[in-house]
């Protein structure tokens, strides 16, 4: 038994320690907006928090986490999806399928946290989540909206 | 322009059917069926008490307007597009429009009302922007006529908007929910004109699309985040060489694993495991020992393909021609100068960024399948094929798609196989899902090709001949034989070569051949994203490009001297030449290269500034996109699905290349199939200009220009020409 702690509430979890927390997540949880893609951390996809880092879920075994740590999911970001990334999105119609944005605002709402006014090189270097539909560029508009909402809020409900 | 008189035919608009009822009820049984299918929450549940309009129209009492799509929203927009279209001949309140998705089975059974399914081609608004429209004029009509019968007027002293009806004399006014139910129950009309488009309010407005909202926290279901009670999960592995078999495996150790049910051969080339979580399926199948008889194709490499495509490129056997006009022969022996050059583009993964999936139920009565899917009616084909029963047994409910690119439309192979466990477990619901690798593994790939030129110039420079022979493999061969001409021609291998037409060349070329030496290679080619115009554009606009420069010309001036019988493709070129400041001089290092193609009958163009440092790596600056699609539905969409056509067709120049060893794709994931990231994404600057009169396609023809905009700016920058892909493979400095 592995207990958790997931978008703040304690949960124990029964699967071998090899499980993937991604798995964790979709297949125990039925927490489905985190995606599978790759299966090796490649792609960002799977992207959650684990105590406040962006942390690719697919590789990371269930095993090496406890409740000491807080996981966030895409669910979890806001209770009423109003986290300025979430805003930002929304104003530039950011997704096309948007299979890869729950991933995509998992990484940008990260960098932000650490960061609230990104440059160019810092989203560059920081959000390198694969999107084939070709969102980069609204993303990259998104995360500088983001960071204006962030800044008019002035340290409001930013996170 | 006048407004368009469309005769409606009344038995098109009358089959209303208790189908429907029956139907959407099977999905709506399901609790996330409102989410997936269904824009609005509880929408659908109403709707089945509230009579629709026409199948394109429900009006509900509280004024929601529900829209039927019948075409795939897969990211590109065309479900928002759809809606606009509906709903400005609808003259309904925007705001309270949401949509769903009809079942191909409830299509079956009214007598294919939607009419198509497939969403590829470039097709979805282009291919049914009259019907559906038609569709919204009609509803409109008899909820005109319902409120003029409540009131006992004359119909024609009532006028419409966002859904309130006004009788003008009296000042009165109703809405659309309001008289809904007696509308429903009206004879719809036997004419109904469509607006002229100086018109349009909603057409042509940069609005918001419809899908935003689930995709942002997590609620957005697709094909793969489906849970149905009960369900099991089952992991696959087809023989990796192509054409090969399953002989046998060793289920022993396997089948005691704690989750596991059962291991199960698939059709006659797979194998899966069904567990309760797909996590311990897939596990469970690394661990299988599987033996597969290879087939004859074990020993196929990329080497063999080469040489099959290289006899091509000069055999006088099984070739067709696409295009000619005068004496090709004559005009290259008179040549001044002769300019010859050879292409070659690789095989490519679709790598949507959902893998394959679907989930079936079978009884011995009935079939079900949910699935993303760009073809509904072809994946209740391949349902009804795989399950043993009647068609009008099966249905499939559509999910939403993480990607398509045109994997998802001809090709159901992922359909079949789920039913084919699925029968093994009856009444039992199981959702497959291919591994990323199997998905690699098992694509219907983008066709290889090579492409030899030759160009003839004259004595001041102009181009006097061009041959072009394209060696390689044909996608209809394979996937869809019955559409090849009738001496066995592929005409799709010559888009953008054609004489006329959707894909027409984009030059007037005074004496030309446009060949094609069918070769097909056993590795299963497929529709992908802009299809056979991403590597004819590189072969002709970078050829182009070659022939300019032996001319000593500006590739700008050459392109424009053979363009005066193209106006509209030389309005793109010139736009997107004058934004990027096409012969101004180069500043900080940065150079320009050109490209322009009519495909899917849009006219497009970018010009590329790009620059190469002394150690060969390449950075793409600046993209200039111009887009001629006669109407322009939505220029938010449109603006989107450019920047994003760059780095579909970025990703494929930069690194897309499927090799074949033993009969297999090499690659598996993507640290060996790579795709374009942020830091890679160059600033897009897109023109929309729309010049009126036809309806052109969006969600591909762009992709085609981003290459050889980018290989000709590479010219520039270095003076070396690239002619093999992707670029990844490459030193541009030592090229």
């Amino acid at each position: 038994m592995t207990k958790l702690k997931i978008n703040g509430k304690p949960v124990d979890i029964e699967v071998d320690d090899s499980t993937p927390l991604l798995w964790v997540l979709r297949e125990q949880l039925g927490l489905t907006g985190t995606k599978y893609s790759c299966g090796i951390g490649l792609c960002g996809s799977c992207t959650v928090h684990i105590g406040g880092e962006a942390v690719r879920s697919c590789v990371v075994p269930v095993s090496s986490l406890d409740a000491s740590q807080d996981i966030i999911t895409i669910e979890g970001l806001t209770a009423d999806n109003n986290h300025p990334v979430q805003q930002a999105w929304k104003q530039l119609d950011v997704p096309q399928c948007g299979y890869c944005q729950p991933g995509m605002i998992m990484s940008a709402a990260a960098l932000l946290a650490d960061n609230p006014n990104p440059s160019d090189a810092d989203i560059d270097a920081n959000v390198t989540n694969i999107c084939r539909c070709g969102t980069f560029n609204r993303v990259r508009r998104g995360i500088h909206l983001a960071a204006q909402i962030i800044k008019d809020n002035k340290g409001g409900d930013a996170e | 322009m006048t407004k368009e008189r469309i005769n409606v035919s009344r038995r098109e608009f009358l089959v209303k059917s208790t189908a429907l009822g029956t139907g959407f009820s099977l999905g709506l049984s399901l609790p996330f069926f409102s989410r997936a299918a269904f824009a609005a929450d509880g929408a659908a549940a109403q709707a089945l008490s509230t009579p629709e309009m026409n199948a394109w129209v429900v009006i509900q009492a509280d004024d929601t307007v529900i829209i039927r799509i019948a075409r795939s929203e897969m990211g590109q927009g065309t479900l928002t597009g759809l809606a606009q279209l509906v709903a400005e001949e609808l003259e309904c309140d925007w705001s309270k429009v949401t949509t769903e998705y009809p079942t191909p089975g409830q299509n079956l059974a009214r007598d294919k009302v939607w009419r198509s399914f497939s969403t590829g081609g470039s097709q979805g608004i282009r291919g049914s922007h009259d019907y559906v429209r038609k569709g919204g004029a009609v509803a409109r009509h008899m909820l005109i006529e319902a409120a003029a019968e409540q009131w006992d007027v004359p119909m024609d002293e009532c006028t419409v908007a966002n859904s309130v009806i006004t009788h003008l004399p009296s000042g009165r006014t109703t809405t659309y929910g309001q008289v809904a139910s007696l509308a429903a129950e009206l004879f719809p009309p036997e004419h109904v004109e469509l607006k002229d488009p100086k018109d349009w309010k909603l057409i042509g407005q940069p609005i918001k699309r419809l899908d935003t909202d689930d995709k942002l926290n997590g609620t957005q279901v697709f094909g793969f985040d489906l849970t149905l009670p009960g369900m099991l999960n089952a992991a696959i592995k087809a023989c990796p060489v192509f054409g090969g078999k399953l002989k046998s495996f060793d289920d022993s150790k396997v089948s005691k694993l704690p989750g596991v049910h059962k291991v199960v051969a698939v059709e006659d080339d797979a194998v899966a495991v069904v567990a309760d979580t797909w996590w311990l399926a897939n596990t469970a199948l690394e661990a299988l020992p599987i033996t597969w008889d290879e087939g004859p194709n074990a020993r196929l490499s990329s080497a063999s393909i080469e040489q099959m495509l290289d006899e091509g490129l000069s055999s006088a056997n099984k070739v067709f021609v696409g295009n000619q006009n005068g004496d090709i022969n004559k005009a290259l022996k008179g040549a001044v100068k002769m300019v010859e050059a050879t292409y070659r583009y690789p095989y490519q993964n679709h790598a949507t960024m959902e893998p394959m999936n679907a989930t079936a139920r079978w009884t011995k009565d009935k079939c079900e399948v949910w699935c993303p899917t760009q073809n509904g009616e072809a994946a209740l084909e391949a349902a009804a094929e795989a399950s043993g029963l009647p068609i009008e047994h099966c249905d499939v409910y559509k999910i939403h798609l993480g990607g398509g690119f045109g994997r998802r439309g001809a090709f159901h192979d992922f359909v079949k196989q789920a039913v084919a466990i699925a029968k093994q477990f009856p009444g039992t619901p199981v959702k497959l899902l291919w591994s990323r690798e199997e998905d690699m593994a098992h694509g219907h790939y983008h066709p290889i090709t090579k492409c030899k030129l030759v160009g003839g110039l004259d004595d001041k420079g102009n181009l006097s001949g061009l041959h072009v022979r394209i060696s390689g493999q044909s996608i209809l061969a394979s996937v869809r034989p019955q559409w090849l001409a009738a001496n066995g021609a592929d005409m799709i291998t010559f888009q953008g070569f054609q004489a006329d037409g959707d894909h027409a060349i984009s030059y007037s070329v005074p004496n030309l051949l446009v060949e094609h030496a069918m070769r097909n290679p056993p590795v299963p080619p497929g529709f992908w994203r802009g299809v056979n115009i991403n590597q004819n554009a590189i072969y002709m606009e970078c050829f182009i490009d070659e022939l300019a420069h032996a001319a000593g010309k500006d590739p700008l001036e050459f392109r424009r001297k053979l363009m005066a019988k193209h106006p509209k493709s030389l309005a793109v070129l010139n736009a997107v030449a004058e934004k990027a400041g096409w012969g101004k001089p180069e500043a900080g290092g940065t150079h320009l290269g050109l490209a322009v193609v009519k495909t899917f009958a849009s006219y497009v163009a970018a010009c590329a500034e790009v620059s190469v440092d002394d150690k060969g790596k390449l950075k793409i600056h600046r993209i200039v996109a111009a887009t001629d699609p006669g109407y322009a539905v939505n220029p938010q969409q449109i603006e989107t699905q450019v920047a994003g056509s760059f780095v579909f067709g970025l990703s494929a120049l930069l690194y897309g290349e499927c090799t074949i060893k033993d009969g297999a794709v090499e690659q598996s994931n993507f640290h060996d199939y790579p795709s374009m990231r942020m830091d890679e994404m160059p600033r897009v600057d897109v023109i929309v200009m729309p010049s009126g009169g036809f309806w052109g396609g969006i969600g591909e023809p762009t992709i085609a220009v981003a290459a050889p905009a980018v290989l000709n700016a590479i010219f520039a920058a270095t003076g070396k020409r690239i002619r093999q892909f992707p670029l990844a493979n490459i030193n541009l400095r030592d090229a």
